[in-house]
């Protein structure tokens, strides 16, 4: 139903801008790459400490000392640089990064996120995403709009545990775009979907003004 | 031009750790991933039996590859890192009660570094507010915006890693190997550095090092890096 995972990505690519510096999550967040239009000025940040990151490398142009925040080797640009954690982490903490796109288990109405541990499983870590989400400019969830089980992921109040308190901007799933400014304000739905099937797979209140 | 005595540079990870290890003590390990990893060190602290260790790491390795070696011989007592995910020996000895585990967010982790080589002994920061994180921890409101108080953290020990050195501890990293090594560096009470090329005195340009020899203690040469590959991940065509 609604939009699969290439659609959702290249919709999510619509919302780097020209002269943004992004930072994209692990998993379906870097996909969005694949999108980004060649005629805008895209810079990708990677929070082990790189600006400027470029396509996959190779085969055989890989370097140990070159990967991306998800261990994957990569390339560097003619514009790239490379600095410490610190310096990465005082960017995104520092408000200098234009947007940050990460997936998510919750998403409340208040734009509270959940997504880095889910009680009585093994906790891998937060890794970058609560210094993300408290300090890029703007936030987007990209992610399915419901569990696995069919429950749904964009909430009232957020079950689990809070990445984030009230930082998440915009939500893209496979069912719609949704604003959260003072509630939920629904911006597109996919194409062969209604109201009430929205409605019906949504815990919070839709606002569709 | 007076001859000067380059007292730093020790023979062998081995030599480099004499004298500095003692069991319980706290140690700061470059790296993210298994990118910018001291090796050697790593290898050598595993030989030297030196245990009930605090090791402050962005990750914990893989298995059987960097602090994933001190899992194995049960060296490691307690883990400050942001992202274990990759050692499913880490996850047993979690699970278990073997092993301590305190997640900090990657960047209060790396400020956390930065502020304790500074001399700073706390800071405040809004990552983390309204999450468990911020769980008994001091609150303040600046401008209208709440944060909390994260502490700076010192080492007994650092141990980083560089692609370049010279004889006086300066240090030039490589590409995204640079990562949490040169905070690292600055806040070890002693900071051991294994780089993979050692320079004479003047060989490195002053307007390049990356890490002062300040902040290096002891450096030593590496040898026969692994440099493994987590996640190879090629472009089509």
């Amino acid at each position: 139903m609604g939009w699969n995972r290439q659609q959702m990505c290249k919709r999510a690519s619509k919302e780097l801008l020209d002269g943004f510096y992004v930072n994209l999550g692990i998993g379906m967040p870097t996909l969005v790459a694949n999108y980004i239009d060649n005629t805008k000025n895209i810079t990708l940040q990677s929070e082990n400490g790189m600006l400027g990151m470029g396509p996959f490398p190779k085969k055989g142009k890989e370097d140990p000392d070159l990967i991306n925040a998800g261990k994957q080797t990569i390339t560097s640009l003619a514009d790239s640089s490379f600095f410490s954690s610190a310096d990465s982490f005082s960017m995104i903490r520092g408000g200098h990064i234009d947007l940050s796109i990460l997936g998510a288990m919750q998403v409340s109405e208040s734009g509270d996120l959940a997504n880095w541990m889910i009680p009585g499983k093994m906790v891998k870590g937060m890794g970058g995403a609560m210094d993300l989400v408290a300090g890029v400019k703007k936030v987007l969830v990209l992610m399915d709009h419901n569990a696995k089980d069919g429950s749904p992921k964009i909430v009232r109040k957020c079950t689990l545990p809070l990445t984030g308190k009230g930082v998440v901007n915009l939500i893209i799933t496979n069912l719609g775009v949704f604003e959260i400014n003072d509630g939920i304000r629904v911006l597109e739905i996919a194409p062969d979907l209604n109201k009430e099937e929205l409605i019906n797979n949504t815990e919070a209140d839709l606002n569709f003004i | 031009m007076i001859d000067r005595v380059y007292k730093k540079v020790y023979k062998s990870p081995k030599q480099a750790l004499d004298g500095v290890l003692f069991d319980g003590m706290i140690i700061m390990s470059g790296g993210f991933g298994l990118c910018g990893l001291p090796e050697n060190l790593i290898l050598a602290l595993r030989d030297t039996g030196v245990k009930n260790l605090t090791v402050i790491s962005n990750n914990a390795g893989t298995e059987g590859q960097g602090l994933g070696l001190l899992l194995e011989t049960r060296q490691i007592k307690k883990a400050i890192s942001s992202y274990v995910g990759e050692n499913k020996l880490f996850e047993k000895q979690y699970l278990s009660g073997d092993i301590e585990l305190e997640f900090n967010p990657q960047g209060t982790l790396a400020e956390r570094v930065r502020a304790g080589g500074a001399g700073i002994p706390a800071f405040f920061t809004a990552t983390g507010v309204g999450t468990l994180v911020a769980e008994n921890k001091k609150h303040e409101s600046f401008n209208g915006k709440d944060y909390i108080m994260e502490t700076g953290l010192v080492a007994d020990l650092s141990i980083v890693k560089a692609w370049k050195g010279d004889k006086s501890g300066n240090l030039i990293y490589r590409k995204t190997a640079r990562n949490f090594n040169p905070v690292m560096a600055t806040a070890g009470k002693i900071t051991i550095a294994e780089v993979e090329e050692l320079c004479e005195i003047g060989e490195l340009e002053a307007d390049q090092i990356h890490t002062p020899g300040i902040y290096v203690d002891r450096i030593l040469k590496g040898t026969h890096y692994s440099k493994a590959i987590e996640n190879l991940t090629l472009s089509e065509g």
